[in-house]
């Protein structure tokens, strides 16, 4: 593999409070190779958000704090930088979209003039050209109306038109990496289409590497090209996809794999995986699958698996494989 | 008997398919919603959104109907008309076989024990300043469901239901995770066990293990309490795993209406067609041929003439532009609206 744009490397991310300790990211490694997609996968507090949150150094604070770790982005280590510095990065080298693009788009400002503000900032262009430049980019993620576009609001846009307004302003300084956090979650199966369609050509175009974070395997099957798959605030399996979906090795990625529905297959009954997602203020001490893990042994709930490298490239966090 | 190609108006269809298979809890016939539209310095109504157009269709009881479509084609609408959250603009809803059309006031309460929705956005249908344990408790207190300790312990057993642990009744909806937030939502819907949930995206932002154990629940819960379900979803999959009969909306109006083996097997309007292309599956190289539609939905507002979708449909014909096709049935129980099989 090239030298990775993004080394990510025993990232913690901890909330702390008096009443306690919350490890939301604990200790998570993995690499973005230039120009290629990863996936990132894993249950609702697995960590995900805030894993690509402390990547762009958006933490919610006071309590939340990257308390260890390097992230280490076209070769500087982002956490070292001063608030300042990092700005100059966000948005610029380093583009995010969320699920909820209403959240992100600022509702009194008209597409145009948010798109323009990314540009004049970064790029000190003029507003005349801020607009010009918008008007191009939305055009480039699919809007044939763009010169009317510019002029309007976020709620004059459809869900999926907002999106791809987002990925535009994501996209103006043609960044060398984006993190997609659940960008296609709220969107439907036409639309979600045209957005990973969109991104791919995005991809292939400017060779933007992408973060895409999902908790649809299928969208992970079909656009990414290195898997991380996530439990507990720690990677838990990490390879290519066709290593992943093929032949996947973790306890927890085979459990997941069977218990959603498949259009092409019938099953009566999910296979289920038991329990809850352990409360990241409560980890359990050994494996953090232990409590759910179908294989578990007595030894799983001692001592915390390390994360290995079972097979070349292919990583594994279980002590029984 | 089934002839091919003969114009039958679902409702016909349905009420024989009512009479086959038992009584049906839900009717919706010939449902409008139309939304005015204000304009001019005089704020008068310049126009209408057509949300639901002309939607007729049975649910009987213990059975699933999927509704699938893209964002703002009628979905949510159609389901809040049925909890009577809104009232149509033209048409009827039956609930066992009793108009419930124009039930208002305290009679409306009483019957929503029966009928709950669980919604697809958790932020807004949790009141943040109530701990877990008190929003799902508060159903169950409002209507006097048992003792003080009788109604912890249902709390605790609706929180193991939707995979919450019981600590989890002691925090507050912002300290959980968006998914974590909806398994909260179900569980206060769970509460007053109700005969038919209108389920809108309600599963959607669950993760798949989760999903898996909801998907599941909602299953046993209908064999064991015999359960309805107006499952609203855009995850085709999960529709097909829960659903006996798929109803695909386009503009507020039903494109087409089937049992689900052939609804995915072999679907026949062009809008299904470019649904299913267009899922994902979690496999790589899954080899299917995909049809990316072009552009957006268009306006509710503005309906395109004849058919709606001949703005996007590969398959348009000159007529589509002019002629509005009607739903009939082509195939036994399938329903479709278009052109290419008259
Ligand atoms: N209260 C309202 N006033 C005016 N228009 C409305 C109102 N509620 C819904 N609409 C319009 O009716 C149409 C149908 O909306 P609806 O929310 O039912 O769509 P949906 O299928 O549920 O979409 P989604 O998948 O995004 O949830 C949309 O064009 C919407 O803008
Ligand atoms: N503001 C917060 N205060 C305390 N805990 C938080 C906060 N935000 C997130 N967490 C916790 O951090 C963990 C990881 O959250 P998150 O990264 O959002 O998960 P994901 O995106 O994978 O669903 C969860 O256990 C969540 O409850
Ligand atoms: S270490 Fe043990 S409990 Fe953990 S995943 Fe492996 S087998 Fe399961
Ligand atoms: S009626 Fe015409 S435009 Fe409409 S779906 Fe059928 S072929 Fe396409
Ligand atoms: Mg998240
Ligand atoms: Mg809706």
């Amino acid at each position: 593999m090239a030298e990775p744009l993004l080394k990510v490397r025993n990232l913690k991310t901890y909330f702390i409070s008096k009443e306690a300790q919350v490890k939301a990211v604990d200790g998570v490694d993995f690499d973005v190779a230039p120009g290629k997609v990863l996936g990132i996968v894993g249950e609702s507090g697995s960590g995900k958000s805030m894993t690509s949150l402390s990547l762009m150094r958006l933490v919610p604070g006071p309590q939340g704090r990257i308390v260890e770790g390097e992230v280490t982005f076209e070769g500087t280590d982002l956490l070292k930088l001063t608030e300042r510095q990092m700005s100059d990065v966000r948005g610029n080298r380093m583009g995010m979209i969320f699920q909820e693009p209403m959240t992100a788009l600022n509702p009194v400002l008209k597409i145009g003039e948010q798109i323009g503000e990314v540009l004049i900032r970064h790029r000190r262009v003029s507003k005349a050209e801020a607009k010009k430049q918008s008007i191009g980019l939305l055009r480039s993620v699919g809007f044939p109306r763009a010169e009317q576009i510019v002029d309007e609001y976020p709620h004059q846009l459809s869900g999926g038109m907002r999106q791809r307004a987002m990925i535009a302003m994501a996209m103006a300084c043609q960044p060398k990496l984006l993190i997609a956090d659940e960008p296609t979650t709220a969107l439907d199966v036409t639309i979600q289409a045209q957005v990973l369609d969109l991104m791919r050509s995005l991809k292939n175009k400017n060779g933007t590497a992408i973060i895409l974070i999902t908790h649809d395997l299928g969208v992970i099957a079909e656009m990414a090209d290195d898997v991380v798959v996530m439990y507990g605030g720690q990677v838990v399996e990490s390879a290519t996809a066709d290593a992943v979906f093929d032949d996947p090795l973790h306890p927890y990625t085979t459990a997941l794999m069977e218990s959603i529905p498949v259009i092409d297959q019938d099953r009566e009954r999910l296979a289920s995986i038991p329990g809850t997602v352990p409360s990241a203020a409560n980890f359990p001490s050994g494996c953090r699958f232990a409590p759910r893990c179908a294989m578990a042994q007595e030894s799983c709930h001692q001592r915390m698996p390390e994360l290995r490298e079972l097979k070349p490239g292919h990583y594994v966090r279980c002590d029984l494989v | 008997m089934w002839e091919r190609g003969r114009p039958v108006s679902t409702l016909e269809s349905d009420l024989a398919l009512k009479k086959s298979q038992g009584k049906s809890i839900l009717e919706v016939r010939n449902v409008k919603k139309y939304f005015p539209i204000m304009g001019g310095i005089l704020r008068r109504t310049v126009g209408h959104v057509k949300a639901v157009d002309d939607v007729s269709f049975s649910l009987p009881e213990g059975e699933t109907i999927g509704l699938v479509g893209e964002s703002g084609c009628g979905k949510s609408t159609l389901g809040r008309l049925i909890m009577r959250i809104n009232d149509p603009t033209a048409g009827s809803i039956l609930m066992n076989g009793r108009d419930i059309t124009r039930v208002k006031g305290g009679q409306l309460r009483k019957l929503r024990h029966d009928f709950q929705m669980v919604f697809q956005d958790p932020y807004s249908s949790l009141n943040p300043r109530m701990s877990v344990g008190s929003l799902i408790a508060e159903p169950l207190i409002v209507n006097r469901r048992g003792s003080r300790s009788d109604i912890q312990s249902e709390v605790v057993r609706l929180l193991e239901i939707v995979g919450l642990s019981p600590e989890a009744r002691l925090r507050f909806p912002h300290e959980f995770s968006g998914g974590q937030r909806q398994r909260i939502a179900i569980a206060r819907a769970l509460a007053l066990r109700p005969k038919l949930i209108v389920a809108d995206e309600a599963v959607s932002a669950l993760d798949v293990s989760i999903q898996a154990q909801v998907l599941n629940l909602l299953a046993d819960l209908r064999k064991e309490f015999g359960l309805s379900y107006v499952f609203i979803s855009h995850n085709l999959a999960v529709v097909k795993h829960v659903s006996d009969r798929v109803a695909v909306m386009y503009l507020g109006r039903l494109v087409e209406l089937a049992p689900k083996r052939q609804l995915y097997n072999s679907p026949l309007h062009p809008y299904t067609q470019a649904l299913l292309s267009a899922a994902p599956e979690p496999k790589r190289h899954a080899n299917r041929e995909r049809i990316v539609l072009v552009g957006d939905v268009p306006s509710p507002a503005k309906p395109p003439s004849g058919c709606a979708f001949h703005t996007r449909c590969p398959k348009v014909m000159d007529v589509c532009r002019s002629e509005r096709p009607v739903l009939k049935e082509y195939a036994p129980g399938q329903f479709t609206a278009c052109h290419l099989y008259t």
